[in-house]
């Protein structure tokens, strides 16, 4: 029974990674960019929902609502200002803009906000819990989960009902072409990185109610972030679902046999998928 | 070199400026053996700083700037190098100098199941694939009791005391067994910063270095005229473990205290190296040389500014990469047309050229 339990509260977590990954998968799959600042971009979010929180003595929810539209400019400026003059045919660019940000992300934060470890209030919602079939899950990784499932839901919809969504596609599978076509890939990789950014906050939200964070952890989140995508198979969004959940189980599951492994196990079932299916479980880019 | 005998040609690689810079270069090394004659300790620990900084830039550039491997895991051989140089020496009693060679040899052990995890990814991917398995060894070596597990651990007193060549060095300079320690290390980072430099550059004017280029500018391309892309890649990322490995080793060797999160670190091992390549100019030897002045430089100016000398670092790495991705040499070479290493193979005679073709200058 508590190994059931064990792996129920790995399938949890693995919410809150796939919510860590949802973005860097949209923003991968639509411009082949990978944003090393994606974790320090969550760690931000959270500092910024706090900040709210603090200021207006509102719940974290409605904080994280009001600091969505500020996050989507973020993303959406960022995109279009910087990262748009690096996307090529080298990776090169990107990937060293990214890894600069990230390093300016951190120290701006440890500069605004101490190394010290912060939380968001939760009141009753960070113990409460409902009992299904004698195992005590607890809400607020219910409702991570759940977020996550939302997210994934919504993203599909945007992808395969909307007209935005057709631009997506179109850009992804030739930027030229839907160019030609009257899109203009600048934007649309501009509205990408936002939709990122918001679901960066929604990540941030549950990030801060469920555990201490402090400036220094977004590498760690983008990691874990980027296993759950590799893992998945790069542009399938439900992958990246399994792919978290794959890692929350390892991680809740090597803590169980001993504390210090919990990162370490996680690690290790990505290198073991990573070894059995090179390009993950369900591949749908070919790149 | 002479395929046809009515045609004579050769090819060059040497210009006039990169005589002169060969003879000035020579002029450098000695006055850089001679310096702990007159210089004081604390200069002597500043130039090892550059030197083994310059080295690992060294390393990350042929990996990055030749080989197109952007790895962000290259602090797993600094710390493995570092960590194996202190297990040998706290478990087996040896020297730690020739123990330094155990930390290269070690580094390569690592890098070959490491690059056939990490070869599995393309392009960025390979590069937080590399990161994760420096976290992995990170994580496997806090686990390690006997060198201290996750609170590290220091050399043996008696080990860094009868240090090889220590006693000579105390002797001939009239200075105190740490500080005979540090003139030591600083030799052996010199050694090590010409080796590692003229290692490079006699590369890239090999076969070899020619193949890696026609790979890094387009591996389809290079393919097609017979270079093995799979083989260059593997090449490449042994030859930067060792080098990165033996860097760790004597790095920890000068500080004789170890901790995991210390030896491997993010971003003392490759954020700072990578931001050295970029603002210097990637894909040159020269680039790194220039890039660790400046750090270094900035470093001196900017160290009581904790996260903002960080930001700022950052703020200059993003700007660099957005409005002169070559870097300061980039800029330099490109306004002068000076070039201090030239790889480039100029033909002179043949069928198509005026010039007298000079056989012996091949």
């Amino acid at each position: 029974m508590i190994w059931i339990d064990t792996i129920i509260q790995g399938v949890l977590l693995g919410g809150l990674y796939a919510l860590f990954a949802a973005g860097l998968s949209l923003v991968f799959g639509i411009m082949r960019l990978v944003n090393l600042a994606h974790g320090d971009l969550i760690v931000m979010g959270a500092y910024l929902i706090l900040l709210l929180v603090t200021m207006t003595g509102l719940s974290p929810f409605i904080a994280a609502a009001i600091a969505i539209p500020f996050m989507f400019a973020l993303g959406f400026g960022l995109q279009k200002f910087m990262l748009n003059r690096v996307l090529g045919d080298d990776i090169l660019p990107p990937l060293l803009v990214t890894f600069g940000l990230s390093v300016v992300l951190q120290n701006a934060l440890l500069e605004g906000f101490s190394a010290d470890s912060q939380r968001l209030p939760t009141g009753a919602l960070s113990t409460a819990s409902v009992e299904v079939g004698g195992i005590n899950l607890g809400v607020l990784p219910l409702l991570t989960f759940g977020s996550a499932v939302l997210v994934i839901v919504a993203l599909n919809q945007i992808f395969y009902r909307t007209e935005l969504g057709r631009a997506f596609r179109a850009t992804s599978d030739d930027a030229t072409t839907a160019s030609l076509m009257g899109i203009k890939p600048a934007n649309i990789f501009a509205m990408a990185t936002g939709i990122a950014l918001i679901i960066v906050t929604i990540a941030a939200l549950y990030l801060g109610m469920r555990a201490n964070f402090d400036p220094n952890i977004g590498p760690a989140r983008l990691i874990y972030a980027f296993e759950a995508v590799i893992i998945g198979g790069l542009g399938s969004l439900w992958g990246t679902l399994l792919g978290g959940i794959i890692i929350g189980v390892a991680q809740t599951v090597g803590a169980a046999i001993n504390p210090e492994w919990q990162i370490l196990a996680g690690h290790i079932a990505f290198l073991v998928v990573l070894l059995i299916h090179p390009r993950g479980l369900f591949p749908r880019a070919v790149d | 070199m002479m395929t046809d005998h009515t045609i004579p040609y050769a090819v060059h690689t040497g210009t006039p400026v990169s005589r002169i810079v060969g003879i000035a270069a020579l002029i450098l090394i000695l006055f850089l053996v001679a310096l702990p004659a007159f210089a004081s300790r604390s200069l002597i620990q500043d130039m090892f700083f550059i030197l083994t900084m310059l080295v690992l830039a060294q390393f990350w550039n042929l990996l990055a700037g030749y080989g197109g491997l952007v790895s962000i895991g290259q602090q797993a051989f600094v710390g493995i190098g570092a960590y194996a140089m202190f297990g040998v020496v706290i478990l087996a009693g040896l020297d730690p100098v020739p123990a330094i060679l155990l930390g290269g040899v070690v580094a390569v052990l690592l890098a070959i199941p490491t690059a056939f995890f990490a070869f599995r990814l393309q392009g960025a991917y390979f590069a937080i694939g590399t990161w994760v398995i420096a976290e992995v060894v990170r994580l496997l070596t806090s686990q390690w009791k006997a060198v201290g597990g996750g609170t590290g651990t220091s050399l043996p007193r008696d080990a860094t005391r009868d240090l090889w060549m220590t006693e000579t060095i105390e002797t001939v300079f009239g200075v105190r067994n740490a500080a005979a320690r540090d003139i030591l290390a600083y030799w052996l980072a010199v050694i090590l910063a010409v080796a590692t430099i003229g290692g490079i550059y006699w590369l890239l004017r090999t076969k070899r270095g020619l193949a890696l280029a026609a790979v890094r500018d387009n591996i389809e391309a290079a393919k097609s005229v017979g270079v093995d892309a799979v083989r260059m890649k593997w090449t490449v990322f042994l030859v930067a473990a060792f080098g990165t490995g033996l860097t760790g080793a004597l790095i920890y060797l000068q500080k004789a205290r170890i901790s995991p999160d210390a030896a491997f670190s993010v971003t003392d091992w490759t954020a700072f190296v990578l931001f050295i390549v970029v603002i210097g100019g990637i894909g040159t030897i020269e680039g790194p040389i220039i890039g660790v002045i400046v750090f270094f430089v900035l470093q001196t100016l900017l160290a009581d500014y904790g996260t903002w000398y960080l930001m700022l670092l950052g703020v200059i790495g993003i700007i660099i990469m957005l409005f002169a991705p070559k870097g300061l040499w980039g800029l330099i070479s490109a306004r002068t047309g000076i070039e201090l290493f030239p790889v480039r193979r100029r033909l002179t005679g043949g069928a198509l050229s005026n010039s007298k073709p000079n056989q012996e200058e091949t």
